[in-house]
């Protein structure tokens, strides 16, 4: 009996983690493992490992004008993303920042887009973005072709993006607007220093500890689109919206390479993974400087 | 901190009253008008602040919310107003017509159904499967512990777009494909979750399980009777989070679900290929039938996923 206690004792902590372990193991490292090690085969269309080629996959991808192609399109769309998501979420924080009549409709209405998927709203965009019975045009009195101009494709698509991460960054800088000690406006007001200046001067070093942060996670979002590249573009016109994880999409599915699409997967893992651990080391600084 | 703050007032008052008492009565009423005259100018200007800041957020606010207003605004109208020069942001004729046809010509209604039962599903169980998982991160020990826990830190650096198609491959070779289950095992954890919970838990008394532990009382009922029900923040954070992502959820059942019967909300719309003006209406007021699940849950839950989400993602 006094066995059992202790064997109970030692195997129980596992078992909790068990079902969490299971999961992890069978739909994120296993299939992370064999993703790298499909990345060095040729395969089959069902997806087979059939031809050892070594790194040759990730050769032929460096070399493709496609893929190079691709990566130049995802940082374009990453920079549009990142700059304009953060600016809306910006605008809505700083709006929100004092309390005034009404403020709980707007904060709400600035995080809003946080809970639509990319999906419905690209099925929105779409419509918005049509140039004849669009509003985008009529608003604007333009008469462009959003998404199949080669010109404007990958900058609709990206402000849709930026649009729907703009929700989690308004969250983001109303935390760290909060932080902000309210006496140092009180006092610049009282030294007479214009909204600009405060702004410039005590806003924005003033959201130094949280900006870091939100910036990569806004890069990691932004680099995992697909859905709206999906329906909208479907990478084109040419390849001018082809972005990452859409290539990878293509790849295996259309041209049923999967040996060459798990070589950008590992290539588009290696991205992530650079940037997710610049993240961990923020927020320990981040932690730290509260 | 108040109370210093108010007596160094009072002191302040004290002091200027002892140099009033030395002014004539005139100097006094100047001094009081030009101050009335002040506040009121301080106030105007406030107020003339506050208007500003109203309109400005209004301005704004009307510019995000515009794809949602005029997605609503299309699926109210009829599809012979959707072909004019004017600007249509109000429908002229509104017409519940459009929701009619989306619920009957397209299966939506099954479309819900699915993305409600694999939304609750994979809620249900990645609170369940992480809240276990947490407690014994913080409050067993075991061998091993944060090597564990590192490996499961180090799973948000594999985004799914990396693993989807060994992913596919595997479930494929099962002959899962177009079931219930392949759209909802997959996410019955979460590394966020797990991290999540394990923040909450770290500031519960310890004190409290060892005396459960005293009483007799097993783990697993500490965990259901006493632990989740004194996290309950933590897990509306969680529901609502995850919720949300799951009926959103787009790439995975794209690939995994072939038969219309087992496409969820987004793909099944998605898949509508609108190119007249009648399916175009249909469509969005699809949109906004199925926008409107995850609006309201975000809604409702707003104030707790704030709150969950600051207390462990960004203070650290």
């Amino acid at each position: 009996m006094a066995a059992f206690e202790q064997v109970k004792k030692k195997v129980g902590p596992y078992c909790y983690i068990v079902p969490s372990a299971i999961i992890f193991g069978i739909f994120l490292f296993y299939p992370f493992v064999k993703t790298i090690y499909l990345s060095l085969f040729k395969t089959n269309k069902m997806g087979q490992a059939k031809l050892f080629v070594g790194l040759g996959n990730y050769k032929d991808l460096l070399t493709s004008d496609s893929f190079r192609n691709s990566l130049a399109v995802t940082a374009i769309f990453v920079v549009i993303v990142v700059i304009g998501g953060m600016l809306l979420g910006l605008i809505g924080a700083v709006l929100c920042n004092k309390s005034f009549p009404g403020i709980r409709f707007f904060s709400t209405a600035y995080a809003l887009p946080m809970s639509i998927a990319s999906s419905s709203a690209a099925l929105i965009f779409r419509i918005m973005l049509d140039p004849t019975i669009g509003i985008v045009n009529k608003l604007l009195q333009s008469n462009i072709n959003w998404l199949r101009d080669p010109k404007y494709a990958l900058v609709s698509v990206a402000v849709l993006t930026a649009w729907l991460n703009s929700g989690i960054n308004f969250l983001y800088f109303s935390a760290g607007l909060a932080n902000i000690d309210e006496e140092i406006y009180e006092r610049a007001s009282i030294d007479g220093a214009s909204s600009a200046r405060q702004f410039f001067q005590l806003t924005l070093p003033g959201l130094r500890p949280i900006m870091f942060y939100t910036v990569v996670v806004n890069i990691i979002q932004a680099f995992q689109s697909f859905g709206q590249v999906k329906i909208l573009t479907q990478g084109g016109p040419g390849e001018a919206t082809n972005l990452i994880v859409y290539s990878i999409y293509r790849d295996a599915f259309f041209n049923f390479r999967f040996g060459s699409a798990a070589a950008e997967s590992v290539v588009l893992f290696l991205i992530i993974m650079v940037l997710t651990l610049l993240m961990f080391k923020a927020e320990k600084k981040g932690g730290k400087a509260r | 901190m108040s109370n210093i703050s108010s007596s160094a007032a009072m002191a302040d008052s004290s002091d200027s009253a002892q140099g009033i008492a030395k002014l004539s009565q005139q100097e006094i009423d100047a001094m009081r008008k030009e101050s009335i005259r002040q506040n009121e100018k301080a106030r105007r200007t406030k107020k003339a602040r506050t208007a500003g800041r109203l309109v400005l957020n209004i301005v704004v606010a009307f510019v995000i919310l515009l794809p949602l207003i005029y997605a609503v605004s299309i699926a109210f109208m009829p599809s012979s107003d959707l072909y004019t020069m004017n600007l249509n942001l109000i429908p002229k004729h509104p017409t519940l017509e459009n929701f009619q046809q989306a619920v009957s010509k397209i299966p939506l209604l099954r479309f819900i159904f699915n993305s409600f039962l694999v939304a609750g599903l994979i809620t249900l169980g990645q609170i369940i499967s992480c809240s276990l998982a947490a407690f014994s991160f913080s409050f067993l020990k075991f061998k091993g512990k944060s090597v564990l826990f590192m490996l499961v830190m180090a799973t948000m650096m594999v985004p799914g777009e990396a693993t989807i198609i060994s992913n596919y491959l595997t479930v494929g070779q099962w002959g899962w494909l177009n079931t219930y289950k392949v759209l909802i095992i997959p996410y019955l954890t979460s590394a966020m979750g797990i991290f999540l919970f394990r923040q909450f838990y770290q500031s519960f008394p310890i004190s409290v399980y060892e005396a459960a532990k005293i009483d007799g009382c097993s783990n697993l009922r500490f965990i259901f009777t006493i632990l989740m029900p004194l996290t309950k923040a933590a897990i509306g954070a969680m529901a609502v989070y995850t919720f949300i992502n799951a009926w959103n959820m787009y790439m995975w059942p794209l690939l995994v679900t072939g038969d219309e019967n087992m496409r969820t909300v987004q793909i099944g719309l998605s898949m509508l290929n609108s190119v007249d003006s009648q399916s175009i209406t249909m469509m969005i007021a699809g949109v906004v039938l199925i926008i409107l699940p995850s609006i309201s849950i975000f809604i409702i839950g707003q104030k707790q996923l704030i709150r969950g989400m600051f207390s462990g993602a960004v203070k650290g």
